[in-house]
């Protein structure tokens, strides 16, 4: 865009990417530090930058203190649960709304869309109220029905886009040699869309791993609890243990950067590319 | 023999239709039970006096809840600090994400490397940040104070969180860091769809950067920059999980915003006031981008 191939305009344009660079990576940086430092030298003054001994004290004493290891196996299965049922539920439909013209094909694509106008927790109450009703709260598997259609809509939108890529004739071709029009999908043209379903997948754990709202509401018991739903007791206790608090954040962002690196790209696609299209 | 054939058709487009709404089915039915359903629930509670505390009556009381709020005056507090939320969050995230994006716009060494790296935020949530930074602007042992006092911006420790004139501010800084990344992505995503063609012409034309900015880039991307916003202010106006990790809505209540506010409402059980919440916030975010896009609509058909 801009044509300078000047040095001083070059200077100041890597000066400031390395600048957002630097505040993008200081906090994650912080955490982790903060997470491996001897508890005690947490609130030592001087702060230190590099510790100069690096310690697991504090996620030793996270998990003693506390039953992290269980809010882990809790968000673990709840989110790996929800993000496939979500993700396999969307497929289909995101199939039939990338292939098709019907009546009511429009009313769908808005009554999904404005749920990403709505947050979640809006209905939080009448949501809680129902749940009692079918005797899911407090339950695991109620709170991955209700991440499941919480997922679905920009899930369905991304897969959407995905399948818009894909040539029709590839499962035309499947059906004219007598694949039903299931087995063409799963067999034909799933196996294509590889990276997108892996990256709607992918979206769809790292929300439900994060989601807070509904888990503290739906959730009562401790051995229920996810880590978001932990966290959040833990820093609504008066005095807050920061030594073990840092290694409990450490060990929940952890899980979902790794999964983003590999995905980002694809998400990225996945979204820019659908909200251009509409 | 044609009648045939129009048969075979039909009765195959019944079949496939019958395929393509057992397909839909079970997304139609989740979103359906579990988002549309409690929110028809919810809307209806907000006329009604629906207390978990206490169910003996749950009357129809019509537009009390609404009026009680109105007057109410920790209501109008938070409904002042979203408006100061959201524009103090959206101007610097949006003006600092153009300039990331026109940064990184020219192709350079490890730049997939670099826009990886800067992508982080997006998969952290934003209750994580709050407790990220809520440790980083601790009053006592927080870094910024510490690196504030090292460059000799401050003299004495700020306590960011526990005075109600910084918590706003300290806040504010942590959905900024959110969401830069965002605004970047989305910018430079339309900025390659920008051709090179105008550029060259732009430059042949002399046009200088400032010129060419505004004259070429801007208008290009108008459509994009203003969905953008758009997406962004309903977002962040509806993400209180920062705050509830950062500050919980404190001290005295001075960063709860109107979303915060009606989680917390609902945790204390008053679902009918809870539920008014929702419905204004709602109603207002309808309206406002009802207005903001019929707003940028008759300009795009000037042009």
């Amino acid at each position: 865009m801009i044509r300078d191939y000047s040095t001083a305009g070059r200077i100041v344009r890597f000066a400031g990417l390395g600048l957002c660079l630097l505040i993008t990576i200081f906090p994650l940086y912080w955490i982790l530090v903060t997470s491996f430092k001897e508890p005690g030298t947490i609130f030592a003054y001087p702060l230190k930058y590099w510790p100069s001994d690096w310690s697991l004290a504090n996620y030793e004493g996270l998990f003693e203190q506390s039953n992290f290891a269980v809010y882990l196996g809790n968000s673990l299965l709840v989110s790996l649960v929800a993000a496939a049922l979500a993700t396999v539920i969307s497929l289909l439909a995101a199939y039939v709304l990338a292939r098709f013209e019907f009546v009511s094909k429009g009313a769908v694509m808005g009554a999904f869309l404005v749920t990403q106008m709505i947050p979640g927790f809006i209905a939080l109450g009448s949501l809680y109220i129902l749940m009692t009703r079918l005797y899911l709260v407090d339950n695991r598997w109620g709170l991955v029905l209700v991440y499941v259609a919480v997922s679905i809509p920009l899930c369905t939108v991304m897969l959407r886009g995905f399948f818009e890529n894909v040539p029709a004739s590839l499962e035309e071709a499947a059906m004219v040699d007598g694949c039903s029009r299931l087995s063409a999908l799963f067999r034909v043209l799933v196996p294509v869309m590889t990276p997108g379903i892996a990256a709607s997948f992918i979206f769809n754990f790292v929300n439900c791993w994060n989601e807070l709202f509904l888990s503290v509401t739906l959730m009562n018991s401790d051995s229920n609890k996810t880590v978001p739903a932990a966290l959040n007791g833990f820093i609504s206790s008066y005095n807050i243990d920061w030594g073990s608090m840092s290694a409990a954040a450490v060990l929940s962002i952890i899980p979902t950067m790794v999964l983003f690196a590999f995905a980002s790209r694809y998400i990225v696609e996945g979204l820019t590319s659908g909200a251009v299209k509409e | 023999m044609g009648r045939e054939l129009s048969t075979r058709r039909r009765q195959f487009t019944g079949r496939t239709a019958l395929t393509l709404f057992l397909f839909m089915l079970p997304a139609v039915a989740f979103v359906g039970m579990f988002t549309y359903y409690p929110l028809a629930n919810g809307i209806s509670m907000a006329f009604r006096n629906y207390n978990l505390n206490d169910l003996s009556d749950t009357s129809w009381v019509g537009l009390k809840n609404f009026s009680t709020l109105l007057n109410d005056e920790m209501f109008r507090g938070t409904v002042k600090n979203s408006v100061v939320w959201v524009v103090g969050s959206l101007v610097p995230q949006f003006l600092i994400g153009f300039t990331m994006a026109l940064w990184l716009r020219r192709k350079f060494r490890f730049r997939g490397t670099y826009q990886a790296l800067v992508f982080f935020p997006w998969a952290v949530s934003g209750f994580l940040i709050g407790i990220l930074f809520r440790w980083m602007f601790n009053g006592e042992f927080g870094v910024v104070n510490d690196l504030l006092m090292k460059t000799q911006l401050i003299e004495t420790p700020v306590p960011w969180l526990a005075d109600a004139r910084y918590a706003m501010v300290a806040v504010i800084v942590a959905n900024v860091w959110y969401g830069v990344t965002f605004f970047a992505i989305m910018i430079l995503a339309a900025l390659q769809s920008v051709p090179e063609e105008l550029y060259e012409a732009s430059a042949i034309d002399g046009a200088g950067k400032v010129r060419t900015l505004f004259s070429i880039t801007i208008p290009s991307i108008r459509t994009t920059l203003a969905l953008t916003v758009l997406l962004r202010v309903i977002w962040i106006f509806n993400s209180p999980e920062l705050i509830f990790g950062m500050t919980g809505g404190g001290p005295a209540n001075e960063t709860h915003i109107v979303t915060s506010y009606m989680i917390q409402v609902t945790q204390e059980g008053d679902y009918g006031r809870a539920s008014a919440m929702g419905v204004m916030v709602v109603f207002v975010l309808m309206l406002f981008a009802i207005f903001y896009l019929l707003s940028i609509r008759p300009k795009k058909a000037m042009r």
